[in-house]
């Protein structure tokens, strides 16, 4: 990682630049030092991550940089909201984050807020959702509370007859406080909240912030733990895509689909809780390491079982693709073509399946990736059915990566010393996750932490579902939602 | 077709009996208590008030074929006025406390609670802050929770039986 500080002047033209040159935005946040506040942003480029800072020296505003990645826009009022700092010119400055729960003008990220006031008195308020006139267009308001067991989100249906015109996402309700709990907790034991982020991807982002501690406190990891780290990481993708992959079937009418993936991910899951002591393998990526070493018996078993999923999910597929009325619900639905993807700035494998090959496990290999060579799975129809296709691929992936680490775990110990630095020090987090890629900018300073950023991709992808829902009807966005699958948690943090 | 129906008698009824790993007799047993005491169906409203979706995962894996809920006549319902019983998850977050009021409010008596996870049992992780309520007990009245961080599959039908019982 390279920390740079921008002047004000190069803001915008150094974001500009990135994307000329093929980089993109991964994560946009505000920090506070000593009564003056900066803005950082993550750039991915060709070379790896750039971590740029622009000081405000004494102001809060700063320049908009959504008219050159257009999901900044999110972040930024997020950054309204915990810092109270906010974008010149921007055009959308509504709160995100804070409903009205707590006070407009109270931001939890300042160092004189504890983050434990309480505001009884105020009450969560109605949102200027953007509204749709003509003939026949009518609203459908879906949420906070959904229909299914499903995060809370709401959803602004702009339609004419079942067709939607404009979606509007608001999101925001399980806004926990989890950035400022960060600056509570110690430096060696914050993972555990980073686990929590999103629990569908707690290896993810556990990692995410390990790395970013130990970037900080520049701890050698073991090559044992980081590939043991790599085999729950593929695990956890695994598991969510089964997962997904019969959520999808269902959602289509297919409930074969639901009860074959459901018990496979069972399955596996029953596996993890054997070999890692849990199902979802929380708390098993720690500061240095990881928590237990593997034994041959657990290597042996996940390897065997690698191969019966293996054709599992093969025989699925077939399955999948010679079914006509699936096919017929998957194609064409919710399109996001390369062009939008590119200029939407999509990520993970929404990515992937429009045509944008990125992939950190590929482009920039973290941990053992550098020997294990991914093969990126990538498609161009950016629909439901390439979304579908993605996944069986990477499943197909992760298990012969799991393998691969399976056979080729190197000796030796799985946890390195971390002594946590007094002075002022920074550390960054890559990880292609399920999902996409999960940042984390971790600051330290005293021995404690001053501000931990963490990103999940869904900052990306959700706008980019408002595009994709357009033109289509609406008995088809939960199969299109589900084809996405984006966390509230880990956005909403 | 014929592959898929191939596939359906391959895999064949998995509830009984019990295969591997943990604990599985123990479903065989649960379900058949549920029934004896119930003789009716158990309707869920599921409530997310700020998890971090983990616990959701497990209460999804409730409607797998090992666990098979609804073979049994538990069900998730899409409309509290429809539920028996509100199963809430997460700290409450200050912006679900008003819609998490709502949903409980909205069912009909004997509106039975159920807080799922650590965090809906204490706060968690998360505890209370200017952002979060802390436990649902601080929402809306409680009968059981179930621990754990996400408290597995099994555990959640265990708490969801303890509060049938209450109910006769």
């Amino acid at each position: 990682m390279r920390r740079e500080v921008l002047k004000r002047e190069n803001w915008v033209p150094a974001a500009r630049a990135v994307l000329e040159r093929g980089g993109r935005l991964v994560a946009l946040w505000g920090s506070g030092r000593r009564q003056s506040y900066f803005v950082c942003a993550a750039y991915a480029t060709p070379e790896g991550l750039v971590w740029a800072e622009l000081p405000l020296d004494g102001g809060a505003t700063y320049p908009d940089l959504s008219p050159v990645f257009y999901f900044a826009g999110r972040m930024q009022r997020a950054m309204g909201d915990l810092l109270g700092l906010t974008a010149e010119e921007a055009l959308d400055r509504r709160p995100w984050l804070n409903h009205g729960a707590w006070p407009y003008g109270y931001h939890p990220l300042l160092s004189n807020s504890s983050g434990k006031e309480v505001f009884d008195d105020c009450d969560v308020t109605d949102y200027p959702f953007v509204k749709v006139e003509g003939d026949g267009v009518h609203e459908i308001p879906v949420g906070p509370v959904h229909a299914g067991i499903i995060e809370p989100g709401h959803f602004r249906f702009s339609i004419v007859g079942e067709k939607v015109l404009r979606l509007e996402e608001r999101l925001g309700y399980t806004h926990k406080g989890i950035e400022k709990r960060f600056t509570d907790l110690p430096p060696e034991g914050a993972h555990l909240l980073a686990g929590r982020v999103s629990g569908d991807s707690t290896v993810a982002h556990a990692w995410a912030y390990c790395m970013a501690l130990e970037d900080a406190a520049e701890v050698e990891v073991p090559a044992r733990a980081s590939w043991l780290r790599g085999l729950m990481l593929e695990r956890e993708r695994v598991a969510n895509h089964l997962g997904d992959l019969g959520a999808l079937g269902n959602d289509a009418g297919f409930a074969f689909a639901l009860t074959q993936f459901s018990k496979l991910r069972e399955d596996w899951q029953r596996v993890s809780r054997v070999v890692f002591g849990h199902r979802f393998m929380m708390d098993r990526v720690v500061p240095g390491g990881v928590a237990e070493d593997l034994n041959e018996t657990a290597l042996t078993l996940m390897r065997e079982d690698c191969a019966a999923f293996g054709e599992e999910v093969k025989a699925l597929r077939v399955i999948f693709e010679e079914h006509a009325g699936l096919q017929d619900r998957f194609i064409a639905a919710g399109r996001v073509r390369p062009e939008l993807a590119n200029r939407l700035g999509v990520t993970g494998l929404v990515a992937r399946a429009s045509g944008q090959a990125v992939d950190l496990r590929c482009d920039h290999p973290f941990g053992p990736y550098e020997q294990l060579e991914v093969r990126m799975a990538t498609h161009r129809n950016g629909d439901v059915a390439a979304r579908v296709i993605v996944r069986f691929e990477e499943v197909l992936e992760s298990l012969r990566l799991i393998e691969a680490i399976c056979e080729n775990l190197p000796r030796g110990a799985i946890r390195g010393e971390v002594e946590i630095p007094v002075g002022e020090v920074y550390g960054a987090g890559w990880v292609e996750g399920w999902r996409g890629e999960v940042f984390c900018g971790l600051e330290l300073a005293g021995g404690k932490i001053r501000r931990c950023h963490v990103h999940d991709p869904s900052w990306q992808n959700w706008p980019a579902l408002e595009h994709a829902i357009m033109d289509n009807i609406v008995p088809d966005f939960p199969l299109i939602n589900k084809s996405f699958n984006l966390s509230y948690s880990g956005h909403d943090l | 077709m014929l592959k898929t129906i191939f596939r359906i008698v391959r895999t064949g009824i998995l509830t009984e009996p019990a295969p591997t790993v943990y604990s599985l007799p123990e479903v065989g047993r649960i379900h058949h208590e549920l029934l004896h005491i119930l003789g009716r169906a158990l309707c869920i409203r599921q409530v997310d008030a700020g998890s971090c979706n983990g616990c959701e995962l497990e209460i999804h894996a409730l409607n797998n074929p090992y666990y098979n809920l609804e073979g049994y006549g538990i069900k998730f319902v899409a409309s509290p006025r429809h539920a028996d019983l509100l199963m809430v998850t997460g700290p409450v977050s200050r912006n679900m406390e008003m819609a998490l009021k709502r949903t409980y409010e909205a069912m009909p008596d004997p509106k039975l609670v159920l807080a799922v996870g650590d965090c809906g049992c204490d706060g968690g992780i998360f505890g209370e802050s200017y952002a979060s309520c802390g436990r649902v007990a601080n929402v809306v009245p409680v009968d059981l929770t179930v621990g754990g961080c996400p408290p597995p599959p099994v555990e959640i039908l265990r708490a969801v039986l303890g509060l049938a019982r209450r109910l006769r």
